[in-house]
């Protein structure tokens, strides 16, 4: 790491009581000193280091992914992570779900006036934090300062570049019938564990945002079935919304099982309370896998002996369908869809 | 949980699976209507139908709130938000809800409505309290579960002295529409259905409890089995139903009492009591004006009534006559008979009331059950 020589300035952000204001965004010598301060102490990362206002690399063969993602999450921390780690997250997950071994984020911020340093720094530590146990280097970023009541607090925009190696071909559209649907852990826990603060709803036994990196696991199970046909990460929408992206691109019907989909008793009940169906509810370190039938035990064996894919269970089947319908066979025995979602999920009234 | 898990368990579904089919005369057809909406979405969200044999029919009722509102007090809801400066107050449901020409509150909140979907009545109550300048309108609809909270918000804003606070008051009565639907049939002015039974509510039943459904095992010889909102509620009391028809009994038989008692919820019920007086007749969406049918508010609380408060005049209302909503509500036809469903008529985009609740009967077989292909379910009868 390159050794920095820091802008005098005469006092240190301070980090326990201080707040945002209009100069942290004004390219001033406050913008400076909180760059260098918070983000540059934070992310430690070389390219960063040279303050350019574009990072410069070369990139390993094979072809490049790219991806952006812009977080707007509330409240900003919730159990298991915050907007900061989550951005994270969210964007090497992306590159990852394209097959591709993320290598370097940028990050904008968008910041309220009067939003407290203390918690930028919490929400920056987090995000170094995330980089760091993936594996990717934050290279670029960017501050910009809104007026009070312009903003929420703290907007964060991370986009990501990663590089796919040769023979790798996941892709939405390639599900085939047969093939095999395989989930790495308990699904619904990210959004339950937000709406939960949100809502003010306090739950028996507190559930964890299952926010993370799934990078480190993409590449064991891309190294032992390179054949993967699809994988996909079930955010916003959760399974349900992705299973019929997928249903759709590639033309084929989905038969799940419901007593199969691994979902948490707590994230049960809780979506009990509130009226929703955990298949909508949106993952954070979740993904899906299609496989062709004759790798998915080897790869539900690959998923399970990682960290990350302890939980990993096969959960349905692709059929032929030219209506592209998503249908579960239900606990009790029946079979019902699993439709798009029309509109947000709302509580019932009766 | 644990509690939950109990009422969705598969062995004891496919238990009561036999149970059921091994009593079944195979000679003859089953009809039976689940009241509620909540049956409705379980009996779909759980495949309940695949685990009946095929000549038990299920009719979905008319339970469902937003399904039963008519056209013209959704336009009374749209005209009030849009001709009086008011904030006005009601469920998510009722926003997507088709007015006259296609209106709608969500539509008419995108021209500039001030209109707020709220969880209870009690989140309209903080609204009035935190708006003082403003007028604040609680569009309440719903069965016996919603009225006692309605109740309980008139009763607090006349202690608090609310004075910008009131209640369009659409609250309905089940037993009254219990009564209509079997009078339709039993006066051959609908075409006809004949019901075996009634799949009896849940929650209304825990507000009402089991007496006011006596007078259809007396006079219209129907039994009714009182079931709760889990699958594994409702196929024990298709059973009961079937046992009760099988020997030609007709009564009223309560397979909720973890919830329901024979007298209902005494405090309840006296609270609606001293707040509401029923309505000599009222319009429902498909069972036309039924008598004796909703709740108005008593004159010793008019001073909260809306309906008193503001004048709102639209013009007659126009039901969209593609919408076959009206004879789904009465059992008459199934959601695939209705000639717009799926096309273009869907949750996305609903063009009758039955497509905008997970209760209604046609949301919830485009949602869980239009896989099946001749998803007709006559195609069981
Ligand atoms: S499909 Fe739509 S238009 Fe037809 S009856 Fe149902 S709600 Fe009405």
């Amino acid at each position: 790491m390159s050794k920095r020589k820091k802008v005098p300035t005469t006092r240190k952000l301070d980090l326990v009581r201080g707040q945002v204001d209009l100069s942290h965004g004004a390219g001033g010598r406050a913008m400076t000193q909180l760059i260098e301060e918070l983000f540059m102490d934070s992310f430690d990362s070389e390219l960063l280091n040279r303050e350019h206002d574009a990072a410069m690399f070369s990139l390993p063969p094979g072809r490049v992914v790219m991806s952006t993602d812009s977080f707007v999450v509330s409240p900003l921390f919730f159990p298991g992570g915050n907007i900061g780690s989550l951005a994270v997250h969210g964007t090497v997950n992306d590159l990852a779900m394209g097959g591709g071994v993320p290598k370097y984020l940028t990050a904008g911020f968008i910041l309220e006036e009067g939003f407290p340093l203390a918690d930028l720094a919490r929400i920056v530590t987090s995000m170094a934090d995330a980089a760091h146990e993936a594996g990717v280097a934050i290279v670029s970023g960017d501050t910009k300062v809104v007026e009070k009541g312009h903003g929420d607090g703290i907007f964060i925009n991370t986009a990501g570049v990663g590089v796919v190696p040769g023979g790798v071909e996941t892709c939405g559209d390639r599900a085939r019938p047969g093939d095999v649907i395989l989930v790495n852990g308990t699904l619904g826990d990210h959004g339950v564990a937000v709406m939960s603060k949100r809502e003010n709803l306090t739950f028996s036994s507190e559930i964890l945002s299952d926010s993370q990196s799934l990078n480190g696991l993409v590449a064991d199970m891309l190294a032992g079935v390179p054949a993967m046909r699809v994988l996909r990460d079930p955010t916003r929408g959760g399974l349900g919304a992705t299973l019929n992206e997928i249903a759709h691109q590639s033309g084929v019907g989905v038969e799940l099982e419901e007593p199969q989909i691994p979902i948490r008793r707590e994230v049960k009940s809780a979506c009990e309370l509130l009226g929703l169906d955990p298949l909508y509810v949106a993952n954070e370190g979740k993904l899906i896998a299609i496989s062709p039938p004759e790798y998915a035990d080897r790869l539900l064996a690959i998923m399970q002996a990682h960290p990350k894919g302890r939980e990993a269970a096969i959960i349905g089947r692709v059929l032929k369908d030219d209506r592209c319908f998503v249908r579960m066979k239900t606990q009790l025995g029946g079979t019902r869809m699993v439709d798009w979602m029309a509109g947000e999920q709302l509580p019932r009234i009766c | 949980m644990k509690y939950i898990e109990e009422f969705r368990d598969p062995e004891l579904a496919q238990k009561l699976r036999q149970a059921i089919a091994a009593e079944v005369e195979t000679n003859r057809t089953y009809r039976f209507m689940e009241f509620c909406g909540g049956h409705t979405h379980a009996i779909a969200r759980y495949g309940v139908e695949d685990l009946l044999p095929n000549n038990i029919k299920m009719i979905h009722g008319p339970g469902c709130p937003v399904c039963v509102l008519p056209v013209a007090r959704v336009d009374v809801a749209i005209g009030l938000a849009t001709q009086h400066d008011v904030i006005l107050c009601t469920y998510a449901d009722l926003l997507r809800v088709p007015g006259s020409k296609f209106d709608s509150l969500i539509k008419a909140r995108a021209r500039g409505a001030d209109i707020r979907m709220v969880y209870s009545v009690t989140d309209a109550l903080n609204i009035a309290a935190e708006n003082p300048g403003r007028q604040v309108v609680f569009f309440a609809i719903g069965f016996e579960t919603t009225t006692p909270p309605t109740a309980v918000a008139l009763t607090l804003a006349q202690k608090r002295g609310l004075e910008n606070f009131s209640v369009h008051c659409n609250h309905v009565l089940t037993p009254a529409a219990m009564r209509a639907i079997l009078g339709s049939h039993k006066s051959g002015a609908a075409k006809k259905v004949i019901l075996d039974g009634f799949v009896g509510p849940a929650h209304v039943s825990a507000v009402i409890g089991t007496k006011p459904y006596h007078e259809f095992t007396r006079d219209y010889q129907k039994p009714v089995v009182i079931a709760g909102f889990e699958p594994l509620d409702v196929m024990q009391s298709v059973l009961q139903l079937v046992r009760q028809t099988n020997e030609g009994r007709a009564e009223v038989e309560n397979e909720y009492t973890r919830a329901v008692a024979p007298e209902g919820n005494k405090k309840a019920i006296s609270l609606m009591d001293q707040v509401f007086e029923l309505r000599e007749t009222f319009e429902w969406r498909g069972l036309g004006y039924v008598p004796d049918s909703a709740l108005k508010i008593r004159d010793c609380y008019g001073e909260f009534d809306a309906e008193k408060r503001f004048l709102v005049e639209v013009p007659a209302a126009r039901e969209n006559k593609a919408c076959s909503c009206g004879e789904i509500l009465r059992g008459e036809k199934n959601p695939t008979e209705c000639t717009i469903f799926g096309n273009p008529c869907t949750p996305e985009n609903p063009l009758g009331a039955c497509m905008v609740s997970s209760e209604g009967a046609c949301a919830a077989h485009w949602t869980y059950g239009r896989f099946r292909a001749d998803s007709n379910t006559e195609k069981k009868a």
